[in-house]
């Protein structure tokens, strides 16, 4: 699946990243808690979540992951986006909420990690 | 490679910086070439140790020392020290207060998150005086 797809299929728009739209992606986790995100790394490449904070952010830059969905309507500030900018990771928002977003995506092939 | 000293200073209280070391000392290690499993592994670690600090010290100091063998990173506060650690190690044990919890953290996953990520930890904390968490990441799979 391609970024592009994700904004596609959730009816989604674009907050940052219009040139990183061609990135593949395989992997995704959704969860509002990043020690969470944290805790199982398995080049999920996608995270999806209701928080917005600038630490959901850095915690998909340490996760090298390439996408951020923010669910439920939710907006990054400012400060988040420029953050997005700096790492190159693209921030995408959609009204859908957290399960059914999860659910679209992988009815469409986007998977899981494996756990631990 | 010679080993390679870095610094950086954590601000107290400053949630919003909170990783920005963490995010520095990622870009530094993979700009020197190293695996980005390694890389991530360290920065993981570093992170969630440098939340830790921000969370319940008033910062501190990180000092990383880089070697083509392994990356040992040195975490020191002043804050108020760990009473008891075992309980610290458990996952889902957190004294984080409410506000953290809002913003992802504190679900108690923060120590177990570093001691997964490296080879080995040391957590040396002393009540009243602070905690000087040591972690070392070997960069080099063990030879047989």
């Amino acid at each position: 699946m391609k970024v592009r797809d994700i904004v596609d299929i959730l009816d989604g728009s674009i907050v940052f990243g219009e040139d990183y739209l061609d990135r593949d992606v395989y992997r995704a986790c959704g969860s509002d808690m990043m020690s969470d995100v944290l805790a199982f790394v398995k080049e999920q490449a996608v995270l999806l979540t209701g928080l917005v904070n600038p630490q959901v952010v850095r915690t998909a830059e340490m996760m090298d992951m390439k996408c951020i969905v923010f669910v439920r309507g939710k907006s990054p500030d400012i400060g988040m986006i420029d953050l997005a900018q700096e790492r190159e990771i693209v921030l995408i928002k959609t009204d859908l909420e957290m399960f059914t977003s999860c659910g679209l995506l992988y009815a469409h092939g986007l998977r899981g990690g494996s756990g631990k | 490679m010679e080993v390679i000293q870095l610094h950086y200073d954590v601000n107290a209280n400053d949630f919003t910086c909170a990783g920005e070391a963490s995010g520095k000392l990622k870009r530094e290690l993979k700009r020197l070439g190293f695996e980005p499993d390694v890389v991530r592994r360290t920065a993981i670690a570093v992170y969630e140790a440098e939340i830790n600090m921000v969370i319940h010290a008033d910062g501190g100091a990180i000092d990383a020392s880089i070697s083509p063998e392994c990356i040992t990173v040195v975490l020191k506060d002043r804050g108020p020290g760990i009473p008891d650690v075992s309980l610290a190690m458990r996952e889902g044990y957190s004294t984080a207060p409410e506000n953290v919890r809002n913003l992802g953290f504190g679900a108690g996953m923060g120590l177990p998150n570093i001691k997964k990520y490296s080879d080995k930890v040391d957590i040396d904390t002393v009540i009243g005086e602070g905690t000087t968490i040591t972690l070392r990441i070997n960069t080099a799979p063990a030879e047989n």
